[in-house]
């Protein structure tokens, strides 16, 4: 009798539960929007997007997403929506409860086209704006931007009001405006000034935004949308350049980061060294065991690898560089053709011998934390990594400067340059001063392979790629002259970014070693010649 | 020395013997290959005919490379390009005479035009299909790019190691542009799939075995000229530009003019090499370009020993044979150790390569104070003395 009872109390509560969950299926946009999602339709499907990404309900969000990885599955028998989730398992899209009956058999994944797809990053724009983290606002805000869907301007104008931070109020004003200049019910006055708050925007999307206006726009508006066109491209122009600059910036910095060891020993001791961009790579190979080191034994340190990889590169390549100069280099002074022969020997030497103890493969040479990423500056972008390198340059140039000028040892170095027999009539011991110097060459070029470790790839061919670039940066400088290695590394930086819209990037670099070589003819000594009266050759 | 007769100083004890040399290994080498029955120990294969061919044209190479290096100074570190636009004008021929013999079978375009949706033939390779217009190119190309370049680095005065850098940026920048696949060289690929050549299959053992005797005639007659400019009055004044530029100006000879022509010689010597070289390998590609071969043939000249002409061509077949021979073994992990040791070892200890240590030795026999002479002229060679002034 009681379990009877117990019965039919069940069947009631449970017909009660149905009844009332029925009932609230017809309460809200949210419920309506459900139904509407199982037609497979896919007009009815973006009205639903729509409706639930404004209707406030807490799974509007987990719906969303699972539309958009698909894993929203509908039953049009049942009318019945559910997500699935990750690990396979059916959430009721109504209760947001777990589902734990039989799975519908007419269970199938509702659909998305490519303009859902639009839809879908509209509502997840829209959903988004009211989010408690203030860089998720500020994209969303982005978002909607770019779709300017007039269904979220109610949303949109809620977060405006409610927005604090200047930045992300300032993204939705725009938002706004890009979505009220679409609306066919604005007034003239109000498209005015749409078009100008997107024109101080300034970018590529806000041109584009302001040149699609249909036809049938106002005269009035249609000439606001002409000058505010014009000021952004002139706007985009000049950004352009600026990007073409840092850009330009960014290369010569690698080439007078390579340089600027060979503007020392071929400048300043006129040894040619064909092995220096072996130098580079070694540094580079100095930073993988350092890496590597770190990473099995000590991970917490990943972050410092690069400052502890700097001291030791540069050991490591100066060391190499005085073995070879007092091995071979020394007995060839006065012979400089066959000085460079001889250092094509070592770079070949050197090579294989990286080939042989590593492999002929790519190392792979981590970024550390604080040196990936991005960030806007205006209408650029710039990379951590290429920032640094930039900096990283002007310091070791800073730092070579300051010791050819204030040291002892820069004192004797420019003093053999200059009078090598009246340098060691006064005491200087030149042969210590050519291995010195040489080893402060290659020991620059260790730490220039440092710092490309972090920009291109680490393998035994890695110097190669720069000893003709950095060549023709030392004798388009001028010999024997730092400034002149600076100059020559950054006009020719910047001369190949600037070409290389027009001509692509290998164009552009033979564009740039034709003109060295017409360069060379007109001055042989490069653009910063030491005068003299010596006879050439 | 100072023999009257233009012929007897042509031919001198040392070129007579390379003559006679290069004879017989043209006429060994076939009659081994074609008349020997083969797995007689007499019997050469194939292979290797077309490998002391390949060596042959090397020799070339390193012989137009020692004109310039050895008897006036200048060191072309791009000498390789002037090789590889010879090899490419024969390629090209052999390249229209493939015909409709290609995957694509059209009978004007190479595949890999068709390949790349091209319409019709570009203007540059025009006339092509003829066998004189190719040789002609062979010539003409790479001796117009060599006096285009030398007219500006030698009026210019570009001298020593300036002229190096900016010979290897010559064949950088040939390299970088023979990549592309809008140049119309097959980019990558280069050029290749080669049938045949004035009719005759360029896989032939008949072929092949002509290939090599063309290619000794070839080197005995650049050779013949070489000897020529070098022993006449104006291989004297070459030499005196090597050895002290600025006094050869003030003497009153117009330096640039003799280097200019000099340096196309070369190079179209050099285009020769490539030419005959290509039909011998079945392949040309922007590789050639690299400016590390050019620098590899240098040392060639310097292991057999520069401004001895025949030690250039001895330096390119011993520093080859090895890198064939060290390249197939165990050992070839360690073959660029060897190449890199031989740079340094040579011109540390061996300064006057092969032929010029061994000159040296005899004339040390023969005659003491000539021998103190000899040493005084050969030091004092190449560009050395540039570098007490490019020091100051």
């Amino acid at each position: 009798m009681g379990k009877f009872r117990d019965r039919i109390l069940a069947i009631v509560f449970a017909i009660g539960l149905i009844v009332s969950a029925a009932g609230l299926a017809h309460a809200g946009p949210y419920e309506d929007a459900l139904e509407k999602l199982t037609t497979d339709d896919y007009a009815d499907t973006a009205d639903a997007v729509t409706a639930v990404a404004t209707s406030g309900n807490p799974m509007a969000a987990p719906l969303i997403a699972a539309l958009q990885d698909g894993r929203l599955q509908f039953s049009a028998k049942d009318k019945k929506v559910f997500i699935k989730t990750v690990d396979d398992k059916l959430i009721d899209a109504e209760t947001g409860k777990p589902f734990d009956g039989a799975p519908p058999d007419d269970l199938d994944a509702v659909r998305v086209n490519n303009r859902l797809r639009g839809v879908i990053d509209a509502a997840n724009g829209a959903l988004t704006l009211m989010a408690p983290d203030a860089a998720k606002r500020y994209e969303s805000a982005q978002a909607v931007f770019k779709s300017r869907d007039a269904a979220v301007l109610p949303a949109v104008e809620k977060a405006l009001e409610a927005e604090k931070i200047p930045r992300v109020k300032k993204v939705l004003t725009e938002a706004r405006a890009a979505i009220l200049l679409g609306a066919d019910d604005t007034s003239p006055a109000d498209k005015i000034a749409a078009i100008n708050i997107i024109r101080d925007r300034g970018d590529q999307d806000s041109l584009a935004l302001i040149e699609s206006l249909p036809a049938d726009t106002p005269a009035e508006v249609r000439a606001a949308a002409t000058a505010a066109s014009a000021q952004i491209q002139r706007n985009l122009a000049i950004w352009n350049t600026v990007q073409n600059l840092w850009y330009g910036l960014s290369l010569g910095s690698v080439l007078l980061l390579a340089a600027i060891g060979l503007a020392i020993t071929f400048g300043v001791m006129g040894v040619i060294n064909m092995a220096h961009g072996e130098m580079v790579m070694l540094g580079a190979y100095v930073t993988y065991v350092v890496q590597e080191i770190i990473r099995t034994r000590y991970p917490g340190l990943f972050d410092y690898s690069l400052a502890i990889a700097l001291p030791l590169a540069f050991i490591f390549s100066a060391a190499v560089g005085i073995a070879i100069e007092r091995s071979v280099i020394r007995f060839l002074y006065g012979r400089p053709l066959e000085t460079l022969l001889a250092t094509w020997g070592i770079s070949l030497v050197l090579q294989q011998a990286v080939r042989v103890a590593f492999g002929p493969t790519n190392k792979e040479v981590g970024n550390p934390s604080w040196m990936s990423g991005a960030f806007d500056l205006g209408g650029i972008l710039i990379t951590y990594n290429r920032m640094w390198i930039i900096l990283f340059t002007g310091i070791v140039f800073a730092a070579l400067l300051a010791m050819l000028r204030f040291t002892r040892l820069g004192l004797e170095m420019r003093a053999v340059t200059q009078n090598r027999q009246m340098a060691a009539a006064v005491g200087i011991r030149t042969a210590r001063i050519d291995a010195l110097t040489f080893g402060l060459g290659s020991g620059i070029a260790g730490l220039a392979g440092v710092a490309l470790s972090q920009i291109d790839n680490v393998s035994p061919n890695l110097g190669q790629g720069y000893i003709i670039d950095s060549f023709m940066v030392v004798v388009f400088g001028g010999v024997g002259n730092l400034w002149g290695t600076l100059v020559g590394a950054l006009t020719l930086g910047i001369a190949n970014k600037f070409l290389e819209p027009f001509a692509g990037a290998v164009l552009a670099k033979i564009a740039i070693l034709v003109f060295i070589i017409l360069f060379i003819q007109k001055r042989p000594r490069g653009m910063f010649a030491l005068k003299g009266r010596a006879i050439e050759a | 020395m100072m023999t009257s007769h233009p012929l007897i100083r042509l031919l001198d004890r040392g070129s007579t013997l390379f003559l006679v040399l290069l004879a017989a290994f043209a006429i060994a080498i076939p009659v081994s290959n074609l008349l020997m029955p083969e797995g007689s120990a007499l019997h050469l294969s194939t292979y290797f005919v077309a490998l002391f061919g390949k060596y042959v044209c090397y020799g070339l190479l390193a012989l137009s490379i020692d004109l310039i290096w050895g008897y006036v100074g200048i060191l072309s570190l791009g000498h390789g390009a002037f090789f590889a636009l010879g090899g490419y004008a024969m390629g090209m021929y052999l390249m229209r005479q493939i015909g409709t013999r290609g995957v694509y079978a059209n009978p004007i375009l190479p595949d890999f035009m068709v390949f790349l949706n091209w319409s019709e033939l570009p203007f540059f390779w025009y006339g092509f299909n003829s066998f004189a217009y190719a040789m002609l190119m062979v010539l003409l190309v790479p001796g117009l790019l060599a006096f285009v370049f030398g007219w500006f680095a030698f009026r210019s005065r570009v001298t020593g190691v300036y002229l190096s850098i900016i010979t290897q940026a010559m064949t950088y920048a040939l390299l970088l542009g023979f990549f592309r696949n809008n140049f119309g060289f097959g980019g990558n690929n280069g050029l290749t799939d080669f049938k045949d050549i004035l009719g005759f299959n360029v896989q032939a053992e008949g072929t092949r075995n002509a290939l090599l005797v063309t290619s000794c005639i070839a080197l005995a007659v650049c050779f013949l000229i070489c000897r020529a400019i070098v022993t006449s009055k104006f291989g004297k004044v070459l030499i005196g530009i090597r050895d002290a530029e600025s006094r050869t100006r003030f003497l009153g000879y117009r330096v640039e003019a003799y280097k200019l022509f000099v340096f196309t010689v070369s190079a179209c010597m050099a285009g020769v090499a490539g030419a005959l070289y290509v039909p011998q390998v079945g392949i040309i590609n922007p590789g050639e370009f690299a400016p590390g071969n050019s620098i590899e043939a240098v040392i060639w000249v310097a292991v057999g020993g520069r401004g001895t002409l025949t030690g250039a061509v001895l330096g390119a077949f011993v520093v080859n044979y090895a890198k064939t021979f060290f390249t197939s073994g165990a050992l070839a992990p360690y073959w660029l150790f060897m190449l890199g040791g031989l740079f340094i070892g040579t011109t540390l200890f061996l300064p006057r390569g092969i032929i010029g240590t061994y000159n040296n030795w005899r004339a040390g026999h023969a005659d003491k104070a000539e021998a103190k002479a000899a040493e005084g002229a050969s030091a004092g060679g190449g560009a050395s003395p540039a570098q007490p002034s490019a020091a100051e």
